[in-house]
């Protein structure tokens, strides 16, 4: 089984390096960007088989080291 | 006055910590990341600045869940006095100790150059040995120093007097100018900027040695 872990910063949190990569997209001349959010996608192979036990025991794994909620929220697949 | 030095992998201020703890006074064990205990007698544990972990996942993230990590925070949950510089910073923020999180600088930019700080409070063994809003030069050599926490904890180190340290010229975009926080019990201490390299007039200047002297000589006479 795989999971993938999405973590991003927080809505509320500016996102300096997303701002540089908003302004190196206009520079190029993409104009119709209206905002750019870099997150991080951690994929994990699991010897689960059930797919709840799975994602339950991936998100004590963001709760503890994955994420950092002070800052970023993360979102869960599993497959 | 007994003064432990944490070493990560990819520790690089380990030593100037250490030297500048001797230098006022202290004896100084080092302490290995895979410890799982600190030594008999410890009264202050020193976290230095460097790369620990080479930052993978993010700055102290993986140093804040090693073995001797988990004995830091049970010293300080057990009144223990603890020092991080800058990636020691980070790694308390990781650990939940201090408050909030260090993110990219606002400028994208590694920064590293002396710096303006001025004392926000006095009122810690860290701070006390400096005059109230004094300000000293302190450098910072740091690519994750802004400091970012929520509006509501901001408030809170404010009215409870817990900013150590604040920018005179915010260099990285930290939120109320913030360099340095303590903890509730004003005992565990977090900065970017490096005291440890402003201890000897021969190496570009003294202005981090009261830090120090004070810290030795209070713990000394505890």
């Amino acid at each position: 089984m795989k999971a993938r872990v999405h973590v991003m910063l927080k809505s509320g949190v500016l996102d300096p390096q997303g701002e540089a990569i908003h302004h190196a997209l206009d520079s190029l001349g993409f104009t119709g960007v209206t905002g750019v959010r870099q997150g991080k996608v951690i994929e994990l192979e699991l010897d689960a088989t059930d797919a709840d036990k799975a994602g339950e025991s991936v998100r004590e794994m963001c709760e503890k080291l994955l994420a950092n909620t002070v800052i970023e929220s993360y979102e869960i697949e599993i497959e | 006055m007994k003064a432990a030095v944490i070493e990560f992998p990819g520790s690089n201020c380990d030593r100037d910590l250490e030297e500048a703890f001797r230098q006022a006074g202290a004896d100084v064990v080092r302490v290995w990341h895979k410890d799982t205990r600190l030594p008999e007698g410890v009264d202050i544990v020193g976290i230095p600045g460097g790369f620990s972990f080479g930052d993978y996942l993010r700055c102290g993230a993986i140093a804040a869940r090693s073995p001797v990590c988990r004995s830091v925070v049970d010293f300080a949950h057990g009144g223990g006095y603890v020092l991080g510089v800058c990636n020691g910073f980070q790694v308390l923020t990781e650990t939940g100790l201090l408050p909030g999180a260090l993110m990219r600088n606002a400028n994208l930019k590694f920064l590293c150059k002396p710096v303006e700080l001025e004392i926000s409070t006095t009122e810690s063994v860290f701070t006390r040995g400096f005059a109230a809003q004094a300000r000293i030069t302190v450098p910072i050599a740091h690519h994750d120093g802004n400091y970012t926490a929520e509006a509501d904890v901001i408030a809170r180190l404010k009215g409870e007097d817990r900013i150590a340290f604040t920018y005179a010229d915010n260099p990285n975009g930290s939120s109320a100018d913030i360099a340095g926080v303590l903890s509730e019990n004003r005992r565990v201490l977090g900065m970017m900027p490096h005291p440890e390299r402003v201890v000897d007039a021969r190496l570009g200047g003294t202005d981090g040695l009261a830090l120090f002297q004070t810290l030795v000589n209070v713990l000394e006479n505890a």
